[in-house]
């Protein structure tokens, strides 16, 4: 058994708004172990990202608030901790990377600056051995020319050199956890195709876990080894990778799964695509019972009373559904 | 000529040899001091009743083409013949008539609706304009008519835009379109900015409503599953040109030209038991102010020749239908 990295249970981070309370994530369960990558998956609005952030403390208080839940960091409480507490565990012990790499750099201070920063504040080095640090971690994700390009600012770089930059900078204090918000989203498919490469590589160098927030299912097919699969702020199912493609027993999974088009299967085009009817509710006072029941095809009476929990129906495969 | 209809039936667009070059100004006086090639050199037809697929990367000049085409952007150079007439030629009356035969769907679907407009203006606008409803009342009917055509509900004509989601909104948007009885709608990336399911919902929509209104598409998307999905034939940009076209399957199953190999085995397959080589791309796409000489995916291409460098390669038919533009392949 792997030595648990990460353990969320029944973490609830709800918004206060002018038009009521906004549950973005109620009541979730989510375990990493070292060196393992997990998949969280979802549409917009599903909570994964407020997860993730949650796990860091980078939520606004107010209008956020943890409702209730612990989130366990090897074995230790995050939730009650202070600011410089949460300093002592971001970037040196879990580090993140977003989306959008222009909007999370600062385009007014070279990228060596920011690499440098981080290294510096958490490792005690001079201002030359960080940035000797900072040029090492850009040539690490494969930077041509790092010791030029440590000189240069982030408008400098392209879509997918700064999403190595994130990379570099996420990675420079080695931490065990590397929280991967939709990192290839914004890139071209062949850049995408590079930078999962690359995680995959720093992976292998550095040991980490992997958490990898995705809306693309091929990614986490081709990535992780558990997947997580969120809806309307809870966990609908969670299993090992082929299990969870293999076998769903979500109805919501299984329509996620079907509704995608496959260029490797010869039947596809002609065929309809299976799309799963209607809309995701609102997260305003949302109604009891099962929250995708409005949209299931087998929904029946029992759905809409109470969310079931999650059952365990393999080993480590669990699903939130009465059938 | 380069992508002749292989389905033998009539012909609806023709493109031939389309550039748009954008100026970058600069200096105090703001004068031109380069150009970005965004179209070099595009073409292709569309038969009557058929989809063609047009897919790139970012920056490939993809969007840039259906716009010239719909005369949005205004071409440099080229030529574009829709049902035997030169676009490029038209203006006033002509425009707006050419107008009411094409349409087209935009990406992001907060962005393409007046919020300022109830959902039934925004979809009456083209009907008045074009004098399509001689009284309110048809015009009201008309309206109801496209909301329940494209799935939505009748009093949903009395609602703003900010009252739906993504993919109602982008619903409204296909309304909007098929206001006018276009014969071609340019699909310009219309369910890159929805959920899965949602996409799933959206594009069988598409597909039903090219059967019942015998619509032409262009569909320009940079989601390969997608396009393969929805396309009769799929034309590969990069950097400008059209590198390849090809029937949809023929394509995925033998790609020729080296780029568009490299692009279809990025997609990731969502199927962990699928393992796939992948052909890894080196590099960025170069800057389109000044592309590579000669053909213009030699500094990235893994089989490229001294010569690539040198010569622009002709978009060639190897076999019935398949075109492609390398000098080694095919």
């Amino acid at each position: 058994m792997a030595e648990t990295l990460l353990d969320i249970r029944g973490l609830k981070t709800w918004f206060k708004t002018e038009d009521g309370m906004v549950r973005a994530v109620d009541g979730v369960d989510l375990r990493i172990d070292r060196g393992e990558t997990v998949g969280v998956v979802g549409e917009s609005g599903c909570g994964k990202t407020v997860t993730a952030r949650s796990v860091l403390k980078l939520i606004d208080m107010p209008p956020g608030r943890f409702e209730a839940g612990t989130i366990l960091w090897q074995g230790r409480d995050l939730i009650p901790l202070d600011q410089d507490e949460m300093n002592q565990i971001r970037a040196r012990e879990i580090a993140i990377i977003f989306q959008e790499p222009m909007t999370s750099l600062n385009p007014v201070y070279t990228v060596g600056d920011q690499i440098a920063e981080v290294i510096a504040l958490h490792q005690k080095l001079s201002p030359k051995q960080a940035m000797a640090g900072a040029a090492e971690m850009l040539r690490l994700v494969n930077i041509p020319n790092p010791q030029k390009r440590v000189h240069d600012y982030p408008h400098q770089f392209s879509g997918g050199m700064r999403q190595r930059v994130m990379i570099a900078m996420a990675l420079s204090c080695q931490p065990k956890l590397l929280i991967a918000d939709e990192p290839t989203t914004a890139l071209d498919v062949t850049i995408q195709a590079q930078i999962l490469e690359l995680m995959q590589e720093m992976k292998e160098k550095f040991g980490m876990a992997i958490m990898l927030i995705t809306h693309a299912m091929g990614v986490v097919a081709e990535t992780c080894q558990r997947v997580t699969v969120m809806y309307a702020g809870k966990v609908v199912e969670e299993a090992p990778v082929e299990a969870l493609f293999g076998d769903p027993r979500h109805p919501y999974t299984q329509g996620l799964i079907r509704s995608i088009p496959r260029i490797d299967r010869a039947v596809s085009r002609q065929a309809r695509l299976e799309s799963i009817q209607g809309t995701v509710p609102s997260l305003l006072n949302p109604p009891p019972g099962c929250r995708f029941a409005a949209r299931c095809r087998f929904a029946t009476d029992v759905c809409t009373q109470a969310m079931p929990p999650l059952k365990e129906v393999a080993p480590g495969h669990r699903v939130a559904c009465v059938l | 000529m380069s992508g002749e209809n292989p389905v033998g039936g009539e012909e609806l667009l023709r493109v031939r040899d389309l550039r748009k070059r954008f100026a970058v100004k600069g200096g105090i006086f703001s004068r031109t001091v380069d150009q970005v090639h965004a179209v070099d050199g595009v073409s292709f037809d569309i038969g009557k009743g058929e989809t063609l697929g047009l897919v790139g990367e970012s920056g490939c000049g993809k969007s840039t083409t259906g716009r010239c085409i719909l005369r949005l952007i205004e071409p440099s150079s080229g030529d574009i013949w829709f049902k035997g007439a030169d676009v490029t030629r038209m203006d006033g009356e002509d425009l707006r008539a050419l107008r009411r035969d094409m349409q087209i769907i935009f990406q992001d679907p907060y962005a393409s609706l007046n919020p300022r407009l109830k959902v039934g203006a925004i979809i009456g606008e083209a009907l008045t304009i074009h004098k399509l409803a001689p009284t309110p009342k048809a015009m009201e009917e008309r309206v109801v008519q496209l909301l329940e055509t494209v799935g939505l509900q009748p009093d949903h004509m009395h609602r703003f835009p900010h009252e739906f989601s993504g993919g109602q909104r982008q619903r409204i948007g296909i309304a909007r379109a098929l206001a006018v009885e276009p014969k071609l709608i340019v699909c310009d990336e219309p369910v890159s900015a929805l959920d899965v399911s949602i996409q799933a919902q959206v594009i069988n929509l598409l597909e039903d409503l090219q059967e019942q209104f015998g619509l032409t598409y262009l569909f320009i998307a940079h989601d390969l599953s997608v396009v393969e999905h929805i396309s009769t034939r799929v034309a590969v940009m990069y950097l400008g040109r059209v590198v390849e076209i090809a029937p949809s399957r023929e394509l995925y199953d033998n790609p020729l030209h080296p780029y568009t190999e490299a692009l279809l085995s990025a997609v990731p397959i969502p199927d962990p038991t699928v393992k796939r080589t992948r052909i890894m791309l080196q590099g960025d796409v170069p800057n389109p102010i000044r592309p590579p000489p000669g053909c213009h995916f030699h500094t990235r291409c893994p089989i490229a020749k001294p010569d690539c460098a040198q010569r622009v390669p002709e978009l060639r038919e190897t076999k019935p239908g398949h075109w492609v533009s390398c000098h080694y392949r095919g």
